[in-house]
């Protein structure tokens, strides 16, 4: 099996943050070999998945921890995050309807979507009082 | 911290909004409170210019699902031009190109609004 390496960033729920939380992925997928196109992909999912957690899990308490893991093994990234706010269900999650969306002025819905039409692997599980997303992307 | 700016003007009756720097949840408000500024001044031909548009998450796709209802029950739309590839991918990924007017450049969107 190949060294993990990681990196882990700590920050505050916050929509302050996400640019920082941008930054911190990017530099390093691009360190691990990554091209535009999957680096430009990467920080999208990131982001939404931060997002999600700011708006639903913490309900945009300021101040909730959310910790980004990154880990490198062979020709992969797999990226955890972590919060400690309400649990996601991804089983109660359904599809949204575009032409719904726009009839209802509905705005969210679309990041789990995005997430998993740019990652290759995304699993959400839930360890004791921690909620935790994990996801990968081959290089 | 995210950056966002718009800069308004108008060209033929049409009012472009330039857009620049990162689009997200924290920078969607402003674009969110422009939109409504328009709609209650009934201006609501809009061109968005992505010319400067670095980046955009659902956040900042969601404000334009938001109000386009508005708009165009008022007669309106709002056409997007001028997107980088990259931030093009996004709205392709969501399947706005087939509810918005997506197109290369200002001037054909600007067209667009002429009966």
């Amino acid at each position: 099996m190949p060294e993990i390496t990681e990196h882990t960033l700590r920050i505050s729920a916050s929509t302050d943050e996400l640019e920082r939380i941008r930054h911190f992925v990017a530099d390093h997928a691009r360190n691990f070999g990554f091209g535009d196109d999957d680096i430009n992909d990467i920080i999208l999912a990131v982001d939404e998945a931060c997002t999600n957690i700011i708006k639903h899990a913490y309900g945009w308490q300021k101040g909730k921890p959310i910790h980004i893991q990154l880990g490198m093994r062979g020709k992969e990234m797999l990226i955890t995050i972590l919060d400690e706010g309400k649990p996601f269900d991804p089983d109660s999650y359904r599809l949204p309807s575009m032409q719904d969306q726009l009839e209802q002025k509905k705005r969210s819905g679309y990041g789990i979507l995005l997430i998993r039409k740019l990652m290759d692997h995304v699993e959400y599980r839930k360890r004791k009082s921690r909620n935790e997303i994990r996801m990968t992307k081959k290089r | 911290m995210s950056k966002f700016e718009i800069q308004q003007r108008s060209r033929e009756d049409v009012i472009i909004l330039d857009i620049h720097g990162e689009l997200d949840a924290h920078t969607a408000p402003i674009l969110e409170k422009e939109l409504q500024e328009l709609i209650e001044k009934n201006h609501v031909h809009i061109v968005v210019n992505g010319t400067g548009l670095d980046y955009i998450s659902s956040a900042g796709l969601g404000v334009f699902m938001a109000y386009i209802e508005d708009i165009r029950s008022k007669e309106g739309d709002i056409k997007i031009s001028n997107l980088k590839p990259k931030v093009f991918n996004v709205f392709d990924l969501l399947g706005f190109p087939t509810l918005y007017d997506i197109v290369d450049e200002e001037q054909e969107a600007v067209t667009r609004f002429k009966p």
